[in-house]
């Protein structure tokens, strides 16, 4: 278990004391108050705190005195000074002193948020970041990616690799395949674990709202717009971004995008400070964006900006070993919510699925097992409650040579063209598929 | 194990009878106990601060605690106005950690305070989240960081955007263990 991390709040006003100690007990803090400045230098005799937060005045000592007292004795000490009034004066003598930083009363729960974490990492930045150089993390919180067969087993040894590193990432894959939750478990297994995962689906928005989005708007930046609006990148300080559906931004947000990647600054919408945010990109998409580029409907400098490792999701088609531990998997989730028994599967059931190309991948087979459920008797899931038509193909060619190619393409796609591979997966000689390539006029970027 | 305790929604003028019982469902689906859905009368007027021009959010909260505040269930008062406590700006809503009571307000959570266009559904999903969020504490809930949890702090409306209306397993597990 996590060791708490410690707070003390020094402070004479009874309610002042009393929010901060709700607020940070909610937050998982150890909190202690102290109503003066004596008691708190009192109990800095015996305790040791992780951040002390106190206001400038205070009857007796004030907290400029306290904070002097603190740093002669304690000089690591993390201490945050709170005044009612900011004056430049009392902020800038309060950091001469040392104080971490200083906060207007009332303040914003968020900058409240960002201060004290902005805190804890100082606090924990040198031996995390040697704990994290040195050692070998197991993948966490990626139950939610079922499967045991070898391709799926290959992308989460990627994802553990990439975890670690602050790349930016492309994560490739056929719509339904759960590119998002490889970006999950990307950012679930990286260093900024602790900080937001914040997912933006570029393409249910147009050109103005995505703007808006992502760079937030200052209030009064347009009619109806009464509060300031944080954007997506500010959201993600510190944080992971995860621009789902990148394929379909326009021309002008692919500029607007490489600038920001490039600086890590950006200003709201009707604003004119430059905020700043410390965040990673991890984008998705169902399109080959390498073919985009050529079409030159995707800049190519910014392709190869969100391109430094790509992650490929594989269809279910080409994991069906995983189809029986996913069907399992929905079977538990959808009984569970719908407050059913556990039902089974019927072994023909089973095998049509396991037949089934699935050309919606993992989605839509969530969706047969949540019908299935539904409709079916309430023991086990049957072949009539599945809404799969009686051929199992999807295929529709009737042409022998036409189905021969589209195979030889699965396979060499399958096998990234490598040869030798894809030939020994089709049964046939290396010269025997050349021949075939050269048949069908095939080529590795169709 | 059937919980023992159940939940009291109780509404302080809150007009929208179809979004409290959408609400009601997703706060018994969260937590797997009986909710009841109550209407009280407040006259708020001297919960109202006039230097601020908002609502003192530690006096509603221990107004709620005096009225409901029982063993036998937890208690959330829901208001549609903006909530404050002395050291912060606003707050979407506050509970007593481990205690039997919380507030909660749905007044910052509708889009077209962000000039953005109304949806009700929106509304009453973040309200919906804000009220497990409160009750999760007053469960004995502290924050989590599993981006996903409902416990996972939100100190900007598009931050509850973020999270379901659920417990992660572990937050789950810790409700479950309470009974």
């Amino acid at each position: 278990m996590l060791k708490k991390n410690s707070i003390l709040i020094v402070d004479d006003e009874a309610s002042v004391r009393d929010s901060l100690y709700n607020w940070f007990l909610e937050d998982g803090f150890e909190v202690s108050c102290a109503e003066n400045a004596s008691k708190a230098l009192n109990m800095l005799d015996n305790l040791r705190f992780d951040i002390i937060l106190a206001d400038i005045k205070m009857p007796g000592m004030d907290g400029l005195e306290m904070l002097r007292r603190i740093k002669q004795i304690l000089p690591d000490a993390v201490v945050i000074v709170i005044t009612a009034f900011a004056t430049v004066d009392t902020a800038v003598q309060a950091l001469k002193d040392g104080a971490f930083d200083y906060v207007t009363k009332p303040f914003d729960p968020d900058d409240l948020s960002h201060l004290i974490r902005n805190a804890l990492k100082q606090i924990n930045l040198s031996t995390e970041n040697e704990s994290l150089r040195n050692r070998v993390v197991d993948l966490e919180n990626v139950e939610d990616i079922i499967g045991d067969s070898e391709p799926v087993k290959q992308m989460l040894s990627e994802v553990e690799h990439v975890a670690q590193s602050n790349a930016s990432v492309i994560i490739t894959g056929e719509s339904g395949t759960g590119k998002e939750l490889i970006a999950k478990a990307i950012h679930a297994n990286s260093s900024r674990r602790f900080f937001p995962l914040v997912s933006v689906h570029c393409g249910a928005l147009t050109e103005s709202l995505l703007e808006s989005e992502l760079f937030g708007h200052e209030k009064g930046a347009f009619t109806g717009a009464v509060y300031n609006r944080k954007g997506r990148f500010e959201m993600a300080d510190s944080g992971t971004i995860f621009l789902d559906e990148i394929a379909t931004i326009s021309p002008k947000m692919q500029v607007e995008l490489l600038r920001v990647l490039e600086s890590k600054t950006f200003v709201r919408v009707g604003g004119h400070k430059t905020i700043s945010s410390d965040f990673r990109v991890i984008c998705a998409t169902n399109r080959d964006l390498k073919k985009m580029v050529q079409e030159g409907s995707f800049r190519e400098d910014l392709y190869y900006r969100l391109n430094v490792v790509n992650i490929r999701v594989p269809p279910l088609r080409e994991r069906k070993d995983d189809i029986p531990l996913l069907v399992n998997y929905f079977i538990e989730k959808y009984c569970t919510s719908m407050s059913r028994n556990k039902v089974g599967v019927d072994k023909t059931a089973l095998k049509r699925l396991q037949e089934y190309d699935f050309p919606g991948n993992v989605r839509e087979l969530e969706n047969i097992i949540e019908r299935a459920i539904v409709v079916g008797n309430g023991k086990e899931i049957k072949l009539k409650d599945l809404p799969l038509s009686s051929e199992v193909s999807v295929n529709k060619t009737e042409s022998l040579d036409e189905l021969e190619k589209q195979h030889i393409v699965g396979i060499l796609s399958k096998y990234n063209w490598n040869i030798t591979r894809a030939a020994k997966a089709l049964q046939v000689d290396r010269v025997t598929l050349y021949n075939k390539i050269k048949k069908y006029k095939l080529k590795q970027n169709d | 194990m059937v919980p023992s305790q159940h939940i009291n929604l109780v509404s302080f003028g809150i007009p929208e009878k179809g979004m409290l019982d959408k609400i009601a469902k997703s706060v018994g689906k969260a937590f797997n106990r009986p909710v009841i859905l109550k209407e009280a009368r407040l006259e708020l007027g001297s919960f109202f601060d006039g230097q601020r021009r908002q609502y003192n959010a530690d006096l509603l909260l221990q107004m709620v605690e005096e009225r409901y505040a029982s063993d036998q269930h937890k208690t959330i008062g829901l208001f549609q106005v903006d909530l404050f406590i002395p050291i912060l700006t606003y707050i979407f809503g506050q509970a007593y950690l481990n205690g039997q009571t919380a507030v909660a307000s749905g007044y910052r959570l509708g889009n077209e305070r962000y000039g953005i266009l109304k949806t009700s559904d929106q509304l009453s999903d973040r309200f919906a989240k804000e009220i497990i969020h409160e009750l999760g504490h007053a469960f004995g809930l502290v924050h989590c960081y599993t981006p996903s949890c409902v416990m996972q702090a939100s100190t900007y409306v598009e931050d509850i955007d973020l999270k379901n209306a659920e417990f992660c397993a572990k937050c789950k597990a810790k409700i479950n263990a309470i009974g």
